[in-house]
């Protein structure tokens, strides 16, 4: 979806109208593969979780409402132009999100577990920051509901397990997470970089159309590999068995250690919700897909 | 589909078939993470439980409500993994009674175990579908434990056609999730 609005309008605005869009539209790239699932899904447990699926983004779109009620930690990500008040900003449009989507309140403190009752709270909410020389500030969202995040593994591998390593790892993290993550998934994988980076391109590539290709050739035959390796496995809709587990395989790479072969894996649910607002000196342009 | 009466009694439980659609009305409640371990709290500390927890229908949900001038209505609820509460779950089934619980992803051989001994099944709702859940869940009819937040209070509603819901373990200690398990091709 793209719509052009007319500037000006408060950044804590475009927050806002970045959390109801990914909340209450899912992006066309998985709409399709959903339907797709639907048409070669043929026993009635998979059918009914597909048809049930499918029916329930129809309606969130229509009556506006968050598809899901885990309406997860927005992750943001922020690149282009920007100076450090964009953190004010993002702050007051998730605090104003919350209770005007209206968001479930997710955010509590991991040891007394108190809510703080508008999804802000100490680090809260995550924002990632890439500079560029670019002519617009780019905000990019990224919900994540806990039932796809607790699935979430890093494998530090030993190099000399390479590329067969590397795969054994992701079928089993996927497989094993069964129907928790509410498959059929999207898989982020990071290979390379240190743990941290790791984690976090896993995570990043959930941000990516799945109708784009991987502009890494390798990469890409691997995560074709990797999407018919994980759809023959049987688990299927809801881990309730079937021909569809996974949407889509997503995978960033970055240099590492040659004594190192970070892998990890961040499952996104079948609402994987995301949404960008590039905000340029005309106007604000809004998607629901994007390569960082 | 075949259509349930909440609260299900042992023998409704029993009845159920492994793979069975079925969608359920009449009255259920949210129970997740907090409000077993309040529960069960009261229960080490010999006290009564303020809740009616007794032969109720488990819903594992943390909805999204919305206040309005004559209480709450229900904008979003679809399941929350069931696994979270896999080491809570077998002495709540055998405290409270439970016939019938809802959620998604399934639940341990332990939790299992449970269910066949008090004849209790575990109905799967499709994780995700929020909007469309709700729509049988229209009819708030309570809170209790509030202070928990929104997504951890218990939530009581009288359903009315919710599903639809898979049977996938019944009573007898079989489950689909287990099954589907088994034949994985890693």
């Amino acid at each position: 979806m793209t719509a052009v609005l007319k500037l000006p309008e408060p950044t804590a605005r475009v927050v806002v109208n970045l959390l109801r869009l990914a909340n209450t539209k899912l992006p066309t790239d998985i709409g399709w593969a959903l339907e797709a699932a639907a048409g070669w899904e043929t026993g009635n447990i998979a059918s009914a979780q597909l048809g049930v699926i499918l029916e329930n983004v129809r309606k969130a779109e229509l009556l506006a409402r968050p598809m899901c009620q885990d309406t997860g930690l927005p992750i943001f990500y922020v690149r282009g132009r920007f100076d450090s008040s964009i953190a004010k900003d993002i702050v007051a449009g998730v605090a104003e999100a919350t209770k005007e989507i209206p968001l479930r309140p997710n955010t509590v403190d991991p040891l007394t577990r108190q809510n703080t009752g508008d999804n802000l709270g100490e680090g809260m909410p995550l924002i990632h920051y890439l500079p560029t020389d670019d002519d617009f500030t780019e905000i990019s969202v990224l919900l994540k509901g806990a039932g796809s995040e607790n699935m979430t593994r890093l494998a530090m591998l030993n190099p000399a397990e390479g590329l067969a390593g590397i795969k054994k790892f992701v079928v089993s993290a996927v497989l094993d997470a069964g129907g928790r993550p509410c498959p059929p998934s999207i898989v982020g994988i990071g290979i390379g970089g240190s743990s941290d980076e790791c984690v976090a391109m896993a995570k990043r590539a959930l941000l990516e159309p799945l109708d784009q290709q991987n502009p890494d050739p390798a990469l890409s035959a691997l995560e074709q590999d990797l999407f018919v390796q994980l759809n023959q496995s049987g688990l299927g809709p809801m881990g309730l068995g079937g021909a569809t587990t996974v949407l889509g395989v997503r995978i960033r790479k970055c240099a590492c250690h040659t004594a190192s072969l970070p892998v990890a894996v961040n499952i996104g649910c079948w609402a994987t919700r995301r949404a960008s607002a590039r905000i340029t000196p005309t106007g604000i342009e809004y998607s629901q897909g994007v390569r960082l | 589909m075949r259509l349930l009466t909440a609260p299900l009694t042992r023998e409704d439980a029993e009845s159920l078939q492994l793979g069975e659609l079925v969608a359920l009305s009449g009255p259920i409640l949210t129970a997740r993470d907090e409000v077993h371990l309040r529960a069960l709290k009261c229960l080490d500390k010999g006290q009564s439980v303020p809740v009616a927890l007794q032969g109720a229908v488990l819903y594992h949900c943390g909805p999204i409500m919305k206040r309005t001038p004559d209480g709450w209505t229900v904008v979003a609820a679809g399941p929350t993994t069931s696994a979270r509460m896999n080491a809570l779950e077998p002495r709540f089934i055998r405290a409270f009674g439970t016939h019938a619980i809802i959620g998604k992803g399934g639940m341990s051989a332990e939790v299992s175990a449970a269910m066949h001994e008090q004849g209790c099944v575990y109905l799967a709702a499709t994780g995700g579908a929020a909007v469309s859940l709700a729509e049988g869940l229209a009819q708030v009819t309570g809170i209790d434990w509030e202070d928990l937040g929104m997504a951890e209070a218990v939530w009581h509603f009288e359903a009315q056609n919710f599903g639809p819901l898979v049977v996938a373990m019944d009573s007898r200690g079989h489950s689909l999730y287990e099954q589907v398990r088994q034949g994985l091709k890693y």
